[in-house]
C-alpha cells in the first residue's frame, strides 16, 4: 500500500508540475477550456486499450495525439478557432468513449483515475515525459509568448508561429495522457488550467508566473493524492477540491494587495 | 559601379510592388525609393494599404515585385496591435525578448524617460503614455538599423501625442535610425517627418512632409486616388 502511494506521488508530482507549468502558457492562450475537452478525447483510447488488452495509456495518448495534429491542421486550413473545433472533436470523442466502454467500473477508473494501477514502470515512465515536456516547453516558451504578444511580431523575427504551436499540443497531449492515471480524464484538464490561473491571479512577472504556475500543480496532485488515500476516494476529486483551494487563496491575497494599496 | 555609388545614400529600393489577398488589390504597383536616416510617414485614409506595404516590407504577406533592402539592414518592427495588457510580464521582461543585456534595457529606459526601477514593473499597470515610451524602447532596444513604427501614439491623448513623436523623432536621429511611420495626423507628419508617402491603393503622393498641409496634396492624398508611377527623394 505505502509503495503504491509512494509511485503515485512519484507520478503526482511529475504530472503536476508539467500539467503546471504547460498550462501556463494554455491560460496566457485564453484556451482555457482547450486543455479541459482535450482530455476528454483520450477516452476511445483507454476503451480500446481494455478491449484488446494493450496499455489504455498508450491508446489514449495515440487518441490525443492524432486529434491534436489534426485539430491544428483544421484549425489552419479552415481558420476555425481551436475552441470551436477542440469542443467538436471532444463531445464524439466522449460519445465514442462512452460507447466502447466494456462496463461501468472500467468507464469510472478511465473518468476519476485510479492511483492503485500505478507501479515503478509507471512512476519511471512519468518522470521521464514531463522532464522531456519540461525541456521542450522551455525552449519554446520565449517563442509561444512572443507571438502571443504580436504574430506578426514573432513572425518577423523568424519564428514559425504554426509549427511551435503542434508542438505545443503534441507536449499537452503527453502530459494529458499520462495525468489521466491520477485525476480521470474528465478532470485532467484541471491540472492545467487552474494552478496556472490561481498563478496568474498573484503574478506581474512571468518568471514568477511560470514558476508558481508548476508549483501550484504540483502542490495540487501530491495532496490531492496523499488526500484521496488518506480518506479511501478517488483521487481526480481530491486533486480538484486542493487546486481550488489554492485557486481561493491567490484570489484572497490579490485582494488584500489591492486593499493595501 | 556607378549604380553602387548611385545606391550607396539609399536604404530601400521598391519597384513594382503589388499585393493581393484573397483576390483583393490591396497594394497597386507601388515604386519608391528610401534615402537611410530620413524620417518617412506613411499617410492615406482608411483601407489605403499602409499596414499592407508594412507587412509587405517584412515579407509577412505575399507580393509580386521587388522589395530591396540595401546593404545589410536590422529591421525592427513595432505593430499597431500588441497584445500584452492582459499578460503578466514585467517591463524589464517584455524587453528583454529583443535584448538580454541588462544594461541596455537600463539605458534604453532612461532614453525615454523612464526610470531603472520601471523595468520591475508589470506591463498591466502602465499608463498609456507609458506604454508607448515602453514601446519606444521595445523598438530601438536591439538598435536597428530601420524602425517601422504602426501608429505610434495609437490610444495615447493628444498632449502625450506630441512629447512621444519629438522623443521618437530625437532617438531615431541620435542613432541614425531609419524611421518609417504610419500615422493619420498631418499636422504630426509635418512636424515630425522628413517626407510623406501617401497610399491609397496606389502610391498618389511622395514628397517633403511640409507638403501635406497644402490643400492641392490634401486632395491629392484623400481625393480620388490619382496614381503616381514613382516616387523618389532627390533632397
Amino acid at each position: 500500500m505505502l509503495e503504491t502511494l509512494v509511485f503515485s506521488g512519484v507520478v503526482a508530482a511529475a504530472v503536476g508540475v508539467s500539467a503546471g507549468y504547460l498550462g501556463s502558457i494554455m491560460v496566457l492562450e485564453k484556451m482555457a477550456l482547450v486543455g479541459d475537452a482535450l482530455s476528454h478525447v483520450a477516452l476511445p483510447g483507454l476503451a480500446l486499450g481494455i478491449l484488446f488488452g494493450f496499455n489504455p495509456l498508450l491508446g489514449g495518448f495515440v487518441f490525443l495525439f492524432v486529434s491534436a495534429v489534426l485539430i491544428w491542421y483544421l484549425g489552419r486550413v479552415t481558420k476555425l478557432s481551436f475552441e470551436t473545433l477542440v469542443g467538436a472533436t471532444f463531445t464524439l470523442s466522449l460519445a465514442i468513449g462512452i460507447l466502447l466502454f466494456p462496463n461501468l467500473d472500467a468507464l469510472e477508473e478511465a473518468l476519476f483515475g485510479d492511483i492503485t494501477a500505478v507501479g515503478l514502470t509507471e512512476a519511471l515512465v512519468a518522470v521521464l515525459i514531463s522532464a522531456v515536456v519540461i525541456g521542450l516547453t522551455r525552449l519554446i516558451y520565449r517563442k509561444i509568448v512572443l507571438g502571443l504578444i504580436s504574430e506578426e511580431l514573432a513572425t518577423s523575427k523568424g519564428i514559425n508561429v504554426a509549427r511551435i504551436n503542434l508542438l505545443y499540443l503534441l507536449l499537452v497531449s503527453l502530459t494529458v495522457a499520462v495525468g489521466i492515471q491520477i485525476t480521470g480524464t474528465l478532470l485532467v484538464g484541471f491540472l492545467v488550467v487552474t494552478p496556472a490561473a490561481a498563478a496568474k491571479i498573484v503574478s506581474t512577472h512571468l518568471s514568477r508566473y511560470y514558476t508558481l504556475s508548476a508549483v501550484f500543480g504540483l502542490v495540487s496532485a501530491v495532496a490531492g493524492i496523499l488526500l484521496a488515500s488518506f480518506f479511501n476516494v478517488v483521487p481526480g476529486p481530491m486533486v480538484v477540491i486542493v487546486g481550488i483551494i489554492i485557486f481561493v487563496v491567490a484570489l484572497i491575497v490579490r485582494w488584500r494587495r489591492k486593499i493595501g494599496s | 559601379m556607378a549604380e553602387d555609388d548611385a545606391n550607396a545614400d539609399y536604404i530601400l529600393n521598391v519597384s513594382n510592388l503589388t499585393v493581393e489577398i484573397s483576390n483583393q488589390l490591396i497594394l497597386n504597383n507601388l515604386n519608391f525609393k528610401i534615402k537611410r536616416g530620413i524620417t518617412l510617414a506613411v499617410v492615406g485614409p482608411n483601407a489605403a494599404g499602409k499596414t499592407t506595404l508594412f507587412r509587405a516590407l517584412l515579407n509577412l504577406v505575399p507580393y509580386s515585385g521587388k522589395i530591396e533592402w540595401i546593404g545589410k539592414v536590422k529591421i525592427g518592427y513595432v505593430p499597431q496591435i500588441l497584445s500584452v495588457r492582459d499578460m503578466p510580464i514585467s517591463v524589464g521582461e517584455f524587453l528583454s525578448f529583443k535584448n538580454d543585456s541588462e544594461a541596455d534595457i537600463k539605458a534604453v529606459l532612461a532614453s525615454v524617460g523612464l526610470s531603472a526601477e520601471t523595468a520591475d514593473k508589470g506591463l498591466a499597470a502602465l499608463s498609456g503614455g507609458q506604454m508607448r515610451r515602453v514601446l519606444i524602447a521595445w523598438a530601438i532596444v536591439d538598435k536597428p538599423d530601420v524602425l517601422l513604427f504602426d501608429e505610434p501614439t495609437s490610444g495615447v491623448d493628444l498632449d502625450s501625442e506630441e512629447a512621444i513623436y519629438g522623443m521618437l523623432r530625437s532617438l531615431t536621429v541620435k542613432n541614425g535610425i531609419t524611421l518609417m511611420l504610419i500615422s493619420h495626423d498631418l499636422h504630426i507628419v509635418r512636424e515630425y517627418s522628413d517626407y510623406a508617402l501617401a497610399l491609397n491603393k496606389c502610391l498618389v503622393f511622395f514628397g517633403e512632409s511640409k507638403e501635406v498641409m497644402k490643400p492641392e496634396t490634401q486632395r491629392l492624398i484623400y481625393g480620388e486616388p490619382i496614381c503616381r508611377e514613382y516616387g523618389d527623394i532627390h533632397a
